[in-house]
């Protein structure tokens, strides 16, 4: 039993150290190295890059990304166990609602983020309503703004928060709620005193979840935040990119790992059931 | 001074009125605060006790406790009754046209064979359901249109349903502190001494053993002073050894706290040997109720005669196992008997379980004690039973 254990590990495991620790070796190299005139890394090794992340510029990126990660997490929750409490408690439509929840994932993401631009765009569907009603004679600036960033990243990942709540309210024994009404807790009392405690494990693991992706995010600031390099990921492809220096886009990239880490060890660890 | 206590009188009825449609703290503080404006205390005492007794007012200083020396007798009126009360599912019909009274103070069970609407009929008390038809009144007044929160009627869960997340007194002060009571840690020692979990009350559920678990889920429910506490097969979660002694802990529980117990069981012997009444449910309706007594001797239906306990049918009547009798020759008196062949004898401890083939072409079963004979498989013996233990019940309409 224990060998086949270990078998089950196997595929997981060795793809996860090829295609993952191995690279992620071969960025802490990098980040330790000069940039080449074209990109590509040389010698000398240095602690050049790292110095240069306390440059303001950079830190106000980071703290950006953080705060728009926050936000958009925050907004997340606030859709999303309402969403996942309505889900649960719909009978036999559940498996429905749920399928409506990931449908989305049925086109690319990228495909879904071009749609928002045409929803947000002065010409688009929003703007030409609201002024074919009268109720805007300018078009709003929505596209290329930090809320046209929001929405796409609230939209992108709010399904990573309705699955793991879903799973832990759908877990969660229906007769705690009627005691909790029955020793006369009103509706509002039994959902802050019953249904978000015993949720707790799905919210932290949506939360972590939706968090991670948001920080990290890329695509959806790329595209809908416009041009300018709104988030950390943006600047990393820059560095790759535009800016050819590797090594400082490395540096960026471990040092966004290693923030995320700081910032969600203590959140798992503080769990007493598993994450889902 | 006469008008101004026919006042107070009135006043206070309807306060406490409110305060039963309604758990509301502020009400009782204002209850609180009439009686105090009442100078003499005798008379104060004296209206305290006349309306609990007239179930119109639950002081939170009284039950718990306090009157173990009383003894709780049962009484002439209803705390809970359902008028013709009725509940459709989209399959069937769980509860049909029930109408049923539970005596203030008694030790009430409720029994059936599973799918019968004995729990349904609980979860129209508690408020979980509403009715189709039918009212349900608790203390005279309908109380069909409020929520469960809104009823001073706690429940025993089958699983008990503790709060997982929360220690055993976070779990019994829930619902003090939803009501906004006031000395919660004077009411919670009370019940914890009641229901002997002292020294365990910061223990989690999933750290307490299944009887302690019982415990918690009863003195959650009866820290709240209930109206009337219901208990959905208390017992079924313990194993059958704790079974029995819980069984009478839990009678002389009731007794103490003077609260009056609907119990939901299929047990025939639990519901026999705890409860001062009994009422059978069958496919959605009542068969009979009665005391203990009443329905085992004197069932109304084959089908409560059959509930309750093993039952030799002929054509005409019944006859229960352990007032069958069998001799080995013709016991020679006035009382008919029948000849019959032995099928098998089996030994059970405490008496010797006999099946016998009557001439006549029926099965009979007895029970006979375990010192009077041997008998052998095929042995020809006569049975026989007093005329007064035969139960005449007609044959149902399939």
């Amino acid at each position: 039993m224990n060998r086949l254990r270990l078998w089950c590990l196997a595929p997981s495991a060795s793809l996860l150290a090829l295609l993952f620790l191995i690279p992620m070796g071969i960025v802490a190299v990098y980040s330790l190295m000069t940039r080449g005139p074209y990109g590509g890394v040389y010698a000398p090794f240095t602690l050049e890059n790292y110095a240069r992340l306390v440059d303001p510029l950079y830190l106000t990126i980071l703290w950006r990304s953080f705060l728009y990660a926050v936000i958009s997490t925050a907004i997340c929750l606030a859709l999303g166990f309402p969403l996942a409490l309505f889900i649960s408690r719909s009978g036999n439509r559940k498996n429905f609602y749920l399928a409506m929840v990931i449908v989305p994932f049925w086109t690319s993401f990228l495909v879904r983020t071009y749609a928002w631009m045409f929803l947000l765009r002065d010409t688009g569907l929003i703007n030409t309503a609201l002024a074919a009603t009268g109720i805007i004679s300018e078009p709003l600036t929505l596209l290329y703004t930090p809320f046209a960033v929001i929405v796409g990243l609230v939209y992108g990942y709010l399904p990573f928060m309705v699955l793991p709540i879903y799973a832990t309210l759908e877990r969660m024994d229906r007769s705690l709620v009627e005691a909790a009404a029955d020793l006369g807790a009103r509706p509002l009392d039994t959902l802050l005193r019953v249904i978000v405690p015993l949720s707790a494990p799905g919210i932290r693991a949506g939360s972590a979840i939706v968090f991670i992706a948001c920080f990290g995010a890329y695509l959806t600031p790329d595209l809908l935040g416009g041009g300018k390099t709104i988030m950390i990921g943006n600047l990393v492809q820059n560095q790759f990119t535009a800016a050819r220096d590797w090594p400082f886009g490395a540096a960026l990239s471990l040092v966004l790992t290693g923030v995320m880490m700081l910032l969600l060890v203590p959140m798992i660890r503080s769990r007493k059931e598993g994450l889902l | 001074m006469q008008q101004q206590r026919r006042n107070c009188v009135a006043a206070l009825a309807f306060l406490a009125r409110a305060r039963r449609v309604r758990h509301s703290t502020r009400k009782r503080n204002r209850v609180k605060k009439w009686l105090k404006i009442l100078s003499a205390r005798s008379y104060q005492q004296e209206l305290l006790l006349s309306f609990q007794r007239l179930g119109l007012l639950h002081i939170h200083s009284c039950p718990l406790g306090r009157h173990s020396e009383i003894t709780c007798n049962v009484q002439m009126d209803a705390v809970v009754e359902l008028r013709r009360v009725t509940k459709r599912f989209p399959q069937h019909v769980a509860v049909d046209d029930v109408s049923l009274a539970i005596p203030r103070g008694a030790l009430f069970a409720l029994i059936g064979p599973s799918g019968c609407g004995k729990t349904t009929a609980l979860r129209l008390i508690a408020g979980f359901e509403q009715p189709n038809a039918g009212e349900v009144l608790l203390n005279g007044a309908p109380i069909g249109h409020l929520r469960p929160y809104e009823r001073n009627v706690t429940t025993v869960f089958q699983n008990y349903a503790l709060f997982p997340h929360l220690t055993a007194r976070q779990n019994i002060e829930f619902g003090l502190r939803r009501r906004g009571a006031s000395n919660i840690d004077a009411a919670v020692k009370k019940v914890l001494d009641l229901v002997r979990l002292a020294g365990k009350e910061n223990r989690h559920p999933n750290q307490m053993s299944g009887g302690e678990r019982q415990r918690v889920a009863l003195a959650r429910a009866l820290v709240l002073e209930p109206e009337l506490l219901l208990l959905d097969e208390p017992l079924s979660a313990l194993d059958p050894k704790l079974r029995k002694q819980v069984r009478a802990e839990l009678k002389a529980l009731q007794r103490r706290v003077c609260i009056t117990f609907l119990l939901v069981t299929h047990d025939q012997e639990e519901a026999l040997s705890m409860s001062d009444q009994i009422a059978v449910m069958n496919r959605g309706r009542i068969e009979q109720t009665g005391s203990p007594e009443d329905i085992y001797l004197r069932p109304a239906t084959r089908f409560v005669a059959s509930f309750l306990g093993a039952v030799n049918w002929m054509e005409s009547f019944g006859v229960r196992p352990e007032t069958t009798r069998i001799s080995t020759d013709s016991p020679n008196r006035e009382r008919p008997s029948f000849p019959a062949t032995v099928r098998s004898s089996t030994f059970l401890g405490n008496c010797i379980h006999v099946e016998a083939a009557l001439d006549s072409g029926h099965t009979v079963v007895a029970e006979i004690p375990r010192d009077d004979f041997r008998l052998q498989a095929g042995q020809r013996v006569h049975v026989w039973w007093e005329p007064s233990d035969e139960m005449h019940l007609p044959r149902e309409p399939a």
